[in-house]
């Protein structure tokens, strides 16, 4: 279960040892925070909460707010803030390829490994088709200047979904045509040591002892 | 006589859409020929080719691969005919689909039911004859475009092949990685059908070319007799590169 909004000493305690390993990664500052600013739309929404909601209100500079949509509002950033500066330590810590080994380690439904794995394949070259069809239009003169353009990058965006679509019917065929009857081969074949899983389970295992004191204690 | 590699019986096959793309395609090819499949665009040659291995279903007649009959409705057969038959696509990005190289190549030898050792042998001698064994561990998009369809040949190479097919082997090649490709194609002891428009390279490579216009074959014999045919090249929608002669 997760824990409550309420452990707000849990909530810190889960912040600072989240900025601990980032430290002890040796990660630059600067990015993470870069890349931490994906989860500003989230906080935007988060805001709003307060503001619609049941139950229980007071009256703030001449707003309702009520108190279960800023509880809620709280979990979603203090949540959403933890859960992004985690996936950015992972991801800046561990190459695509051994995150994709992993899940597959971990159990990870394979259908899903898969996609994974396709997605990170084929993400530069459809990239690649979306620069070159941009350079083409530019090409012809096309600047996109307002909201009528949009129309033409729609149509692109179209046009680039049918190609993707073709190509993997294409590469489909291609696995057939090599002898594929449902299951791709297993990526991973390095055996984990022990040392390995250890360290894996240090962060989670800090963080599930300390919620479950604090919950013991309180 | 040992039994051809491939054999074409009468083969017809219209698409779903009623859109007839063969009537009735007769080709047999001895074990170690080398063919050029020439021909216009849409005329079937694609087509074709997805019938050796069992991917579209005759609609008539059929194909035989080193005397196997090709039976679209039998998984079993279909897993033998797929090995047998080694087909290269024209785009590489569309045959290397697995993070690295080395795996890509042993996606084949994997799903025929090669592992361990076996395995890693057969991906490095497939990756030693197209010269990219140095490349196992990388990502196919950070390789050239020549050095991608030489690891899409040894994809197929992989899983010792019958008969290699290869979709538009030359297209969008430079001069060297075309001419290095002819060398590897060359060097390889197997049977080789090769579709493609490009004349000069059919001559190189195969000595003897077949020609697919409008959904039969209209013409079979010597490459070099049928390209100094003028009458049958315009009759099929053939050229010459202005100024070649061979």
């Amino acid at each position: 279960m997760a824990t409550p909004i309420t452990f707000w000493v849990s909530y810190a305690f889960f912040f600072t040892l989240i900025i601990a390993v980032i430290l002890i990664a040796k990660l630059p500052l600067l990015t993470v925070f870069k890349r931490s600013l994906i989860e500003i739309p989230f906080i935007l929404f988060a805001v709003l909460m307060p503001f619609f909601g049941t139950g229980e209100s007071f009256d703030f500079l001449g707003f309702t707010i009520y108190e279960e949509g800023v509880l809620a509002a709280l979990s979603i950033i203090a949540k959403g803030t933890i859960g992004v500066l985690g996936a950015i330590t992972l991801s800046a810590t561990s190459t695509a390829k051994d995150i994709l080994q992993g899940l597959e380690k971990l159990k990870l439904p394979a259908i899903m490994v898969n996609i994974a794995t396709f997605s990170l394949r084929y993400i530069n070259v459809v990239s690649d088709e979306m620069e070159r069809m941009k350079i083409a239009r530019i090409a012809r003169g096309f600047q996109a200047q307002g909201l009528r353009d949009w129309k033409i990058l729609g149509s692109a965006a179209a046009a680039l979904f049918i190609r993707s679509y073709e190509r993997g019917e294409r590469v489909h065929l291609a696995m057939l045509s090599r002898g594929y009857t449902g299951q791709l081969p297993k990526i991973s074949n390095e055996l984990v040591s022990r040392k390995d899983l250890l360290s894996a389970a240090a962060l989670p295992a800090i963080a599930l002892i300390f919620s479950l004191t604090e919950r013991m204690v309180f | 006589m040992s039994t051809p590699s491939l054999e074409i019986k009468e083969l017809a096959f219209a698409y779903p859409d009623g859109n007839q793309a063969l009537y009735g395609v007769n080709i047999k090819i001895e074990k170690g020929e080398r063919v050029a499949l020439l021909g216009p665009n849409g005329a079937g040659k694609t087509t074709l080719i997805l019938h050796i291995n069992g991917i579209h279903a005759a609609g008539h007649g059929q194909v035989f691969v080193a005397g196997v009959l090709v039976d679209s409705k039998n998984p079993e057969t279909l897993r033998n005919i797929r090995s047998r038959v080694g087909i290269v696509f024209q785009d590489p990005d569309d045959q290397l689909f697995m993070p690295t190289v080395g795996e890509d190549v042993a996606f084949g030898p994997y799903n025929m039911g090669l592992r361990g050792t076996e395995l890693d042998k057969a991906v490095d001698q497939a990756l030693i004859l197209v010269g990219m064994l140095e490349f196992k561990d990388r990502p196919p998009h950070h390789l050239s475009f020549g050095q991608r369809r030489r690891v899409a040949v040894a994809t197929v190479l992989a899983m010792k092949p019958e008969i290699l097919i290869l979709d538009e082997p030359s297209s969008n090649l430079d001069p060297a990685s075309r001419r290095e490709l002819a060398e590897i194609l060359n060097s390889l002891d197997i049977t080789l059908l090769m579709v493609t428009h490009d004349l000069p390279y059919a001559v190189e490579l195969c000595p003897r070319s077949l020609i697919l216009a409008g959904g039969v074959i209209t013409a079979d014999g010597k490459t070099t007799e049928i390209l100094k045919n003028e009458q049958i090249l315009k009759q099929n929608r053939l050229e010459l590169p202005k100024g070649f002669s061979f």
